[in-house]
């Protein structure tokens, strides 16, 4: 195929303009002096200002950073503790823990929002009527929703880590008298390090950008920021939504970008010692 | 006479109903180079993780300095490893390598008068050590690289200082050279004799590499399925194989069916030869070897056999020929050379004869009939061994 031919250059022009004109128009609005969706009037920061005396939208704002930082950070272990057992088993069962961790990850957010509701209605009903307790549906819910969907990004960021380390490092940090524990602690756990941060990103990514299951697992009480603007914009058309959906555009933007400097730079690396070893075979 | 160190006793080992060991028995002693030798999937890394305290026998019982150690972790062990692909740590520069273990040491506190006090060795002395440590692996200079800014060679040493640095009573090394390319093997090997004979501790070696182990090693353990096939030195096991496999896998030979007629006596191609081995029963059917070296061409008048020319190659210090003495083809070394389809006689001195007694390896070693394919064999042995723990590919 000729190199940068028209119709090329205006595919990708289009295929880009799809993609980014209905963000880019939002961006653009959510700056607009008044409140029309469709006339510009001029610069302001006015929904920006009016946003951050919105309590609601700032306990939603809360809320999410909070649920989202517990549930990767709690992901991040069980993710990691998993990814080491799955990389510990025989192939053939890792081959069906490693398939049963990708359904979560194809399965329709509704499906696992809706199943995810049941279950802890449920749960909560059948503790309350023991224990004459009247809890609900709320944060903690939540937040067991968001580890649930968040462990298997973080599995599957460590386990290629694994795959690279040296087999025989953990026993020679015991042969050298560590304990088990030690090694893991010293020698393991600094090689997996790149793979569990970039799994705590990935993470910390998904929850604040969910919607449906967190629709479904918050009960009536709690709202997140994807949940407040849906909420928003059902009520009433404020440009609030505008600039709100820039910022949680942005900041997803930034973490993705984050993410992705770090693993073209963990590969990088990871080229350069094989180039090494390369020459040196 | 050096004093026994380690004892393996009855140790067997099975993974998944396969025995991987039959039967071991087998001591090491003080300031001893020893080297496992043989084939892969012989069991001589087993043997060597047994020592280790990787993995514990399924039976059987191994001793240290005559305490019975099957269930002391490889940390509480005064035995150090150096691994196959070197095992550094990858996230430490050179220097926190070799450290690793002299952190990891309490020592009895020498400001408590009781001595049960434990402490971690100090800044000073770990710097000390290591910087002990460099010099005798001449890397000094390189504390602040990390290990894959080195070389191959580099890697190995770090390895070796690595491990030795905590002052082992034991080193074991799992064919640590086998990365390495030949210049830089040979180099190694004089290296490691060195260091061993410097240190003054015992070394248990692992290796395929006959060559390496006839060169470096006070006492050579040659293994196969599990069993030990022989012990001895490298003169023993060189010029007194136990057996058909130990006679191929050692060197070169030629193996060849015979009869023991009396002591002294012994008769093949329905000729008598004249020998130096006694103690066999009158007439008990044994293997002949004849090392191809030990075996000198003359005319045909002159010879004990007559045989003709298969094959020659030239292997730069002498001519490697095939021979055929009525189907049976031996291999022959000498600086002579005689075209491809000449008829030749060869004469073999009473001691050139190596007679053993029948074993399971009878009639399966020592025929050259397929020569060109043993030596394609030979010259790709680096096999992958121990696959178990990597599984499908490393990296992508």
């Amino acid at each position: 195929m000729k190199k940068n031919g028209f119709w090329s250059r205006l595919f990708m022009v289009l295929v880009f303009l799809f993609l980014y004109a209905p963000i880019f128009v939002l961006i653009v609005f959510s700056f607009n002096a008044t409140k029309s969706r469709s006339v510009w009037a001029g610069f302001s920061l006015q929904w920006y200002v009016k946003l951050f005396s919105d309590e609601a939208i700032m306990e939603a704002l809360r809320t999410t950073l909070l649920v989202s930082a517990a549930a990767s950070v709690v992901a991040c272990i069980a993710g990691t503790a998993a990814a080491i057992g799955i990389y510990a088993l025989k192939r053939k069962s890792r081959g069906i823990v490693l398939s049963v961790n990708n359904i979560p990850l194809t399965n329709a957010d509704i499906v696992t929002g809706v199943s995810l509701s049941l279950l802890f209605v449920l749960a909560v009903n059948a503790f309350n009527s023991t224990f004459g307790t009247r809890w609900e549906l709320g944060f903690w819910t939540l937040l067991i929703a968001h580890i649930t969907f968040d462990i298997p990004y973080v599995i599957l960021s460590v386990l290629p880590k694994l795959r690279q380390l040296d087999p025989n490092i953990y026993e020679a940090a015991q042969d050298l008298g560590a304990t088990g524990f030690t090694a893991f602690r010293k020698v393991i756990l600094p090689d997996l390090m790149p793979g569990i941060v970039n799994g705590l990103l990935i993470a910390f990514t998904m929850s604040i950008d969910d919607f449906v299951i967190s629709y479904f697992t918050a009960g009536s009480k709690v709202s997140t920021l994807a949940m407040e603007i849906y909420a928003m914009a059902r009520r009433k058309i404020s440009p609030e939504i505008n600039a709100i959906s820039t910022l949680l555009f942005a900041s997803v933007l930034i973490l993705l970008i984050l993410i992705n400097i770090r693993q073209s730079r963990q590969d990088r690396l990871a080229k350069r010692q094989k180039a090494i070893l390369a020459t040196k075979k | 006479m050096s004093k026994e160190l380690i004892r393996l006793q009855n140790c067997c080992m099975a993974f998944d109903d396969e025995q991987v060991l039959n039967n071991l028995n087998l001591y090491i002693n003080d300031k001893e180079f020893l080297t496992l030798l043989g084939p892969s999937g012989c069991g001589k890394t087993t043997t060597l993780r047994i020592i280790g305290g990787f993995t514990t026998p399924t039976s059987g019982d191994v001793f240290f300095d005559g305490v019975r150690i099957n269930a002391v972790p490889p940390y509480q062990r005064q035995i150090n490893t150096v691994f196959q692909k070197y095992a550094l740590f990858p996230h430490l520069n050179v220097f926190e390598n070799i450290a690793f273990g002299l952190r990891m040491k309490k020592v009895p506190d020498p400001a408590d008068p009781s001595g049960k006090r434990m402490v971690k060795l100090s800044e000073d002395e770990i710097t000390r050590r290591v910087d002990e440590m460099l010099e005798i692996i001449s890397l000094k200079g390189f504390e602040n690289r990390k290990p894959d800014a080195l070389s191959g060679g580099q890697q190995q040493r770090v390895a070796i200082a690595r491990a030795l640095v905590n002052r082992p009573k034991v080193l074991l090394l799992d064919e640590p050279l086998g990365a390495l390319d030949l210049k830089l093997r040979k180099d190694m090997q004089m290296e490691l004799k060195k260091i061993q004979q410097q240190v003054g501790i015992t070394f248990v070696y692992v290796t395929h590499d006959q060559e390496e182990a006839l060169t470096m090693s006070d006492t050579i353990v040659v293994m196969d399925k599990g069993s030990i096939q022989q012990i001895g030195t490298p003169e023993d096991i060189y010029n007194e194989p136990k057996n058909a496999f130990v006679a191929d896998f050692i060197g070169e030979s030629n193996i060849i069916d015979g009869i023991m007629c009396a002591d002294s006596i012994v008769q093949m191609y329905g000729r008598k030869f004249q020998c130096v081995d006694s103690g066999f029963a009158p007439n008990e059917p044994v293997d002949v070897v004849i090392r191809p070296e030990d075996i000198d061409i003359v005319p045909v008048e002159q010879g004990q056999l007559a045989g003709t020319v298969t094959n020659v190659t030239f292997k730069g210090m002498q001519y490697d020929i095939i021979v055929d003495f009525r189907g049976f083809k031996w291999l022959i070394q000498t600086t002579d050379h005689s075209p491809v389809g000449a008829k030749i006689g060869v004469k073999i001195d009473p001691d050139g004869f190596h007679i053993m007694k029948k074993s399971a390896y009878s009639g399966k070693f020592g025929d050259y009939s397929s020569y060109s394919e043993e030596y394609d064999e030979l010259s790709d042995t680096e096999e992958p061994e121990d696959d178990a723990a990597e599984g499908d590919s490393h990296e992508e």
